[in-house]
C-alpha cells in the first residue's frame, strides 16, 4: 500500500502539523518507504490470534476514589507560554 | 591523586567509604572533565551548583554513617527524565525551556539513595533515533576513535564538522558517550526499541533494559508507552546492577509498574552460571551479517560454555516481523502521546491566525523531521479504514513474537544470547542520505525484546579488527534480570572492558 500526495496532506492535517507544499514529495517518499517495509506483515497468518493489549499479564490496580492531588494551579500553568490568573490563553475559539 | 573519573562506580563507592576522597572531590573531578569534553556534546545542561550541593550533603551523610547505596556517586540524567527545577527538553525545540515542577520517580529514587546529579544528557529528539543525530542540540560524538584515526585527526574533525567521527548510538547517545568518556560514573537512559542497548554496544559500555514494568515511567517524557522502559548505562555489569537496584520498584503513579519486590541485583554478580541453559536463536543469523559479528556471537557462547552453561539452538520464528510491527506500534503510540505538545500548556508557541493554525505552526516548527514523520505514520495507521490492516495486525503479530519467547523459555532455556547490533558504530552524517528504514535496521536485534516486554542486557563482547567495540545481548525471562547480571559478569570477566583513551 502507498499514499499519494493528497493523503500526505490529509495526514499532516490530522496530525496538526503544517506541511509546506515543497515538503510533501519528500515526506510522501519516506512514508511510502516505511509502508513498503511493513508490507511483509501481510504474510503472517494471524487468524485466531488475540491482539496484544498488555505485555505483562496484570490486572490494573484500583485506588481509593479520593482526591489525591490539586490546589496547585500556579505549578500547572508555570510553563505556559501565555497565561493569566492561572488560565491558559488561546486565540479566540468561539465567535 | 589518581584521576577519579577513571574509577568505576563500584571503585568510587569503596573509595568514598574508605575516606580516600570526598564526594565533593569526586563531583569536582567530573565537572572538570565535563567542561573539557564540551565538544563531544554529551551534556545539554550542566548542573554544577546542584552537583556540589548534593555532594556536600552526601559527604555529611557519609560522615554520619548514614550513606545510601549510591551515596556521593555522580551520575548523568538523560534529558527525557523530568527533574524538578532543572530544564527538561527531550532534546526537542518544542519543549523549549520547560522546567518541570516535579521529579521523575526513577531519578527521585536515585537521589533518595545518595546519587549526585551532574547534568542532563543529550539524546535523539523524543528518543526517536539510533545515532543521536535527531537531537535539537546536535549530534553527540562517540569517544571511541574511528578505525585508523589518530588523535590529531579526531581533534581536527571535532573542531570542524565532526564528519567521520563515530556516533554513540541512540537514542541514549549522551548517556553512552558520557559513561564511555568518563564524564559520569553511570547514567540514566530509556529504551523503546533498543535505545539503551545499541548505544551501549557502540561505546563499549554496559546497559540494561529491564522487564517492562520494573521501573516507573512516571515523569519520563513518553514516546511509546507500551514499550518505553528506563534503565541504566554504566562502565561495568556490577555498576549497572547497582544503579538498577535503585531505579526499580513499584510506583502507584504508574499503573503499569509492577508491584513485586526488587532484589539486590548486585548479589547476582559472581553467582555460578553452571547448568544454565542458553539459547542461540537461528533467526538472528541475518543475511549480510558481518563475519566479525558472527565470530563475536560464537565467542560469547564459548565464554558461557566455559563457565559451565549449556548452549542450545532455539527458534524464534517471528523475529523478522518484529521490526516492521514495531514501526507501526511505536509511531501509533507516539502520535497519541505527542498530541499534548500544542503550544498552549508548555513549551514552544508559534502564533497562528486561529487555534488550529497555532497548533499546526507550533508543531511544524517545534518538532524535527524524524518526529514529524513518525507522528504522521502513527496518525495514518490509526486512522479510519487503516486501523485493522495496520495497527490491529501489528498487535496480533506482537502476541506471536511474545509467544515465540514463551515457548523457548518453557522448553527450559534460561536466557538467550544474540549480538546487540548488526554492526559496529558508524560515522556521523554517514546515514544522512539513506532511507529511514536503513537507520531502523540498527534495532533489528533489540526491538524484539521491547515487543515482548522482556529484560535485555547489552555488554561489550570484544572489538572488531579496527578496535571498535562490539556488543553482545542477553535476553532473559520476565523479571529475571538477575540471571542476566550473572551471565553478563561471566562474559565481562573473560572479554574484559573496552575503554576510550582521552583524545578530545
Amino acid at each position: 500500500m502507498s499514499v499519494d500526495a493528497a493523503t500526505v496532506r490529509r495526514i499532516a492535517r490530522l496530525s496538526r502539523i503544517a506541511l509546506p507544499e515543497q515538503d510533501v514529495p519528500v515526506m510522501q517518499a519516506e512514508i511510502n518507504a516505511i509502508l513498503g517495509f511493513v508490507e511483509q506483515l501481510g504474510e503472517v497468518n494471524v487468524d485466531g490470534v488475540e491482539p496484544m493489549t498488555s505485555v505483562t499479564p496484570m490486572a490494573l490496580k484500583m485506588r481509593d476514589d479520593v482526591v489525591t492531588d490539586g490546589e496547585k494551579a500556579g505549578k500547572v500553568t508555570a510553563n505556559a507560554p501565555q497565561s493569566e490568573d492561572h488560565y491558559f490563553l488561546v486565540p479566540k475559539v468561539v465567535e | 591523586m589518581t584521576d577519579l573519573t577513571q574509577l568505576t562506580l563500584t571503585e568510587a563507592r569503596k573509595g568514598l567509604a574508605g575516606k580516600q576522597f570526598t564526594a565533593v572531590e569526586l563531583a569536582e573531578a567530573h565537572l572538570v572533565a565535563i567542561e573539557a569534553a564540551r565538544a563531544l556534546n554529551a551534556y545539554v545542561l550542566e548542573t554544577p551548583d546542584q552537583a556540589l550541593a548534593m555532594a556536600k550533603a552526601a559527604d555529611a551523610r557519609l560522615a554520619r554513617g548514614e550513606a545510601g547505596r549510591l551515596e556521593g556517586i555522580p551520575i548523568g540524567v538523560k534529558d527525557l527524565f523530568a527533574t524538578e527545577g532543572v530544564r527538561t527538553t527531550a532534546s526537542s525545540r518544542i519543549l523549549g525551556n520547560f522546567v518541570p515542577t516535579y521529579e521523575s520517580t526513577v531519578t527521585s529514587q536515585l537521589w533518595r539513595d545518595g546519587a549526585v546529579m551532574l547534568g542532563k544528557l543529550n539524546n535523539d529528539e523524543f528518543a526517536m533515533g539510533s545515532s543521536n543525530e535527531t537531537s535539537a542540540f546536535g549530534p553527540v560524538v562517540n569517544p571511541i576513535l574511528p578505525a585508523n584515526w589518530s588523535a590529531e585527526k579526531a581533534r581536527a574533525a571535532l573542531a570542524g564538522d565532526k564528519k567521520g567521527l563515530l556516533v554513540p548510538g541512540g537514542s541514549s547517545g549522551g548517556s553512552s558517550a558520557a559513561v564511555a568518556a568518563h564524564l559520569c560514573l553511570g547514567a540514566t537512559a530509556t529504551d523503546t526499541g533498543g535505545s539503551i542497548r545499541q548505544p551501549a554496544a557502540f561505546t563499549g559500555t554496559v546497559g540494561i533494559k529491564p522487564t517492562y514494568g520494573r521501573c516507573s515511567r512516571w515523569g519520563i517524557v513518553a514516546f511509546a508507552s507500551s514499550l518505553d522502559q528506563a534503565g541504566p548505562i554504566a562502565k561495568t555489569v556490577r555498576d549497572c546492577a547497582a544503579l538498577m537496584t535503585s531505579m526499580a520498584g513499584h510506583d502507584p503513579k504508574d499503573s503499569t509498574s509492577v508491584d513485586r519486590p526488587v532484589p539486590d541485583f548486585e548479589a547476582a554478580i559472581g553467582r555460578s552460571v553452571a547448568g544454565k541453559t542458553i539459547g542461540i536463536p537461528k533467526e538472528y543469523r541475518v543475511e549480510g551479517m558481518p563475519a566479525e559479528i558472527e565470530a563475536l556471537w560464537k565467542k560469547g557462547a564459548d565464554m558461557l560454555r566455559a563457565a559451565g552453561a549449556r548452549i542450545v539452538d532455539v527458534s524464534l520464528p517471528h523475529t523478522k516481523y518484529a521490526l516492521p510491527a514495531y514501526y507501526i506500534v511505536a509511531p501509533a503510540e507516539a502520535s497519541s502521546n505527542l498530541a499534548r505538545y500544542d503550544g498552549v500548556r508548555y513549551g514552544l508557541r508559534v502564533p497562528g491566525k486561529d487555534i488550529t493554525d497555532l497548533y499546526e505552526q507550533t508543531r511544524a516548527q517545534g518538532f524535527g523531521r524524524e518526529v514529524k514523520r513518525r507522528i504522521m505514520i502513527g496518525t495514518y495507521v490509526l486512522s479510519a479504514g487503516y486501523y485493522d490492516a495496520y495497527y490491529l495486525r501489528a498487535q496480533k503479530i506482537r502476541t506471536l513474537i511474545k509467544k515465540d519467547f514463551e515457548d523457548v523459555y518453557a522448553s527450559g532455556v534460561d536466557a538467550i544470547l544474540t549480538p546487540a547490533t548488526p554492526s559496529a558504530a558508524f560515522g556521523i552524517a554517514e546515514m544522512a542520505d539513506a532511507d529511514p528504514v536503513q537507520m531502523y535496521l540498527n534495532d533489528i536485534f533489540t526491538v524484539t525484546v521491547n515487543m515482548a516486554g522482556l529484560p535485555g542486557l547489552a555488554l561489550p563482547g570484544g572489538t572488531d579488527a579496527a578496535g571498535l567495540p562490539l556488543g553482545l545481548q542477553l535476553i532473559g525471562r520476565p523479571f529475571d534480570e538477575e540471571t542476566l547480571f550473572s551471565l553478563g559478569a561471566v562474559i565481562e570477566e573473560q572479554a574484559g572492558r573496552v575503554t576510550a583513551a582521552r583524545w578530545w
